[in-house]
């Protein structure tokens, strides 16, 4: 009995120290179910070439939501900047406008969708839930307004193969994963091994602590507010530039996905908690839901009801582990 | 006659209309604990909370060793060797140890424009020591600080501040929250000061406290000191008298 106790005080300050572990654990549970289920057919090259195709897409907003929310903070928005970013770049190159400029100019409007996120909750002291509330109404509309309701056209001039050409040995992945991975490799580096990250985390933590151990708090919270509008406008573009057309409609209901995402990798909603890692975690495991329930033959219409549940045990399960911690300390 | 550490001068606050410190005239030797008591709203918030450079004063001198300076942020406080340690909210419970020790001052690798890597194995090396300096014993400069007692947190708060070599330790009712076994945990840290170099002041209700951990005590009332004596000058009669 003694020795249960011991183990399991291990195990769960193992979880509270990593937690994007418990994600990593029920990744490869479910890789194994699926696998079984569809005959092998989930692992295949073909199979992973969708999957891994898609996530770099998914997965920069999830990372993006995620810096945000372990500094403390929220963004309702990224739906909508997914989409107002590439539909800005193609109306900017049909009027003429240089591709790399209009990228730059596209990753402007995205960075300041973010900033004027920030800079609302933070002057007026507002939650981030409201202001970004508010946001995803305006940003998409004026995507729609911009774009009169019909997609504009996508030139088939632009060098979009940058992002969406496959490469590698048998063409498994899309350069949009080489993007990703790099991204999420600095992503990881700034939060873990930075100053930045540290003052991210502590920002997050304890809001109050940090600024009176003169953390620059209200730059580090905007900074993270503009990361995560950046990240969503980049992975919209990415999107855009592999289905060849913008529409305004894309990325909705992103935002919550990515939040499902964020917290089922074992960020907490709380603010403090949270890794790269779990993010990316998070973002497989619903590219890995969605995929692998088809391939099971399971209805597709269980994947939300897949998804909202394991985000409900995420919480319940953070949240048990937490108190049991707190009791046998 | 030494120089003060800290030498305050007719020191002034108001807040929109309340007159919360009126002219304040206080003197802190080198390596002296001194107990600052006083009932609730009598100002000593207000003026820890200024020495710590949450709040500026409104007219009014400070002196660090006889040089004229203006604490403008928490973060000029530290540079001038000034440390906080406030109730509950100096340290982050979902950070390690380690991360906590160094929040705001991490040891960088490199550094472009104060943004850097850190130097992860000079940060764990030297919060293993400081927190072995302070006579804490911790498992792991890994644990987070959620699974610290009370006492513990505020152990490693003032390792945080003996690393950083601060000159003065101001201490905001650092037992408030804690058992009978942590308080006095923290209370010996608190005697521990002088040895280290360090000058200390006490906020507390606690008159008990102050008797066992302090040189001197300073009383406040509504914004005014109305008493400054060394300990074996005074008694906890004349003390809860003058509140």
């Amino acid at each position: 009995m003694i020795e249960f106790g011991e183990t399991l005080r291990k195990l769960i300050r193992i979880y509270l120290e990593k937690p994007e572990l418990a994600g990593v654990a029920l990744l490869v549970l479910l890789t194994l179910l699926f696998q079984l289920r569809s005959n092998g057919v989930f692992l295949s090259a073909g199979n992973l070439r969708g999957i891994l195709g898609l996530l770099p897409e998914a997965g920069l907003v999830t990372i993006g939501v995620a810096i945000l929310m372990i500094c403390g903070e929220f963004d309702l928005s990224v739906g909508s900047t997914f989409a107002l970013m590439p539909v800005s770049i193609a109306l900017m190159t049909n009027s003429g406008v240089p591709f790399m400029l209009a990228m730059l100019l596209g990753l402007g409007i995205a960075a300041v969708v973010g900033f004027v996120n920030g800079f609302l909750t933070l002057t007026f002291n507002i939650p981030s839930f409201i202001t970004t509330l508010g946001m995803l109404f305006i940003v998409r509309s004026l995507t729609v307004v911009l774009t009169g309701g019909f997609p504009p056209l996508l030139s088939s001039e632009l060098p979009v193969g940058v992002f969406t050409q496959f490469v590698g040995p048998g063409g498994v992945l899309r350069a949009s994963f080489l993007w990703f991975a790099g991204i999420a490799l600095i992503a990881w580096a700034v939060l873990s091994g930075s100053n930045l990250g540290n003052w991210i985390q502590a920002t997050g933590g304890f809001f109050d602590a940090a600024a009176a151990l003169g953390v620059p708090v209200w730059r580090v919270k905007m900074t993270c507010f503009v990361i995560c509008s950046t990240l969503a406008g980049f992975a919209g573009t990415i999107q855009v530039f592999r289905l060849g057309s913008p529409l305004p409609s894309i990325g909705d209901g992103l935002e919550l996905q990515a939040v499902a995402a964020a917290v089922i990798g074992g960020t907490a909603l709380t603010g403090g908690i949270g890794t790269v890692l779990g993010a990316i975690v998070g973002a497989l495991l619903i590219r890995f839901i969605d995929n692998g329930l088809v391939l099971s033959q399971v209805d597709a219409n269980w994947f939300k009801f897949a998804v909202g549940g394991l985000t409900i045990l995420a919480v319940v399960a953070n949240s048990w582990l937490r108190q049991t911690a707190r009791r046998i300390n | 006659m030494i120089t003060p550490l800290i030498s305050v001068r007719n020191l002034h606050k108001w807040y929109s209309g309340v007159h919360a410190l009126k002219g304040i005239n206080l003197d802190v030797r080198p390596r002296e604990v001194c107990g600052l008591v006083g009932d609730n709203g009598a100002g000593k918030s207000t003026l820890i909370k200024i020495l710590a450079g949450v709040h500026r004063p409104d007219q009014g001198q400070i002196r660090i060793d006889g040089q004229l300076v203006d604490i403008s942020s928490p973060k000029s406080a530290m540079r001038l060797g000034i440390e906080t340690i406030y109730q509950d909210n100096s340290m982050v419970p979902t950070m390690s140890i380690c991360r906590n020790l160094f929040v705001g001052r991490e040891p960088l690798l490199f550094s472009i424009g104060g943004l850097g890597l850190i130097d992860h194995r000079r940060m764990r090396e030297e919060a293993i020591q400081a927190v072995a300096n302070v006579d804490l014993h911790l498992r792991s400069a890994d644990a987070l600080l959620s699974e610290l007692s009370g006492g513990q947190r505020q152990g490693v708060a003032i390792a945080r501040a003996m690393h950083f070599k601060s000159r003065v330790l101001i201490l905001d009712e650092p037992t408030n929250h804690l058992s009978v076994k942590e308080t006095t945990k923290v209370l010996t840290f608190v005697r521990m000061l002088p040895e280290q170099g360090v000058t200390g002041l006490l906020i507390s209700h606690n008159l008990q406290h102050v008797f066992q951990s302090c040189d001197r005590v300073v009383v406040m009332a509504r914004g005014e000191i109305v008493l400054d004596k060394a300990i074996e000058e005074t008694s906890i009669d004349e003390i809860s008298e003058s509140l």
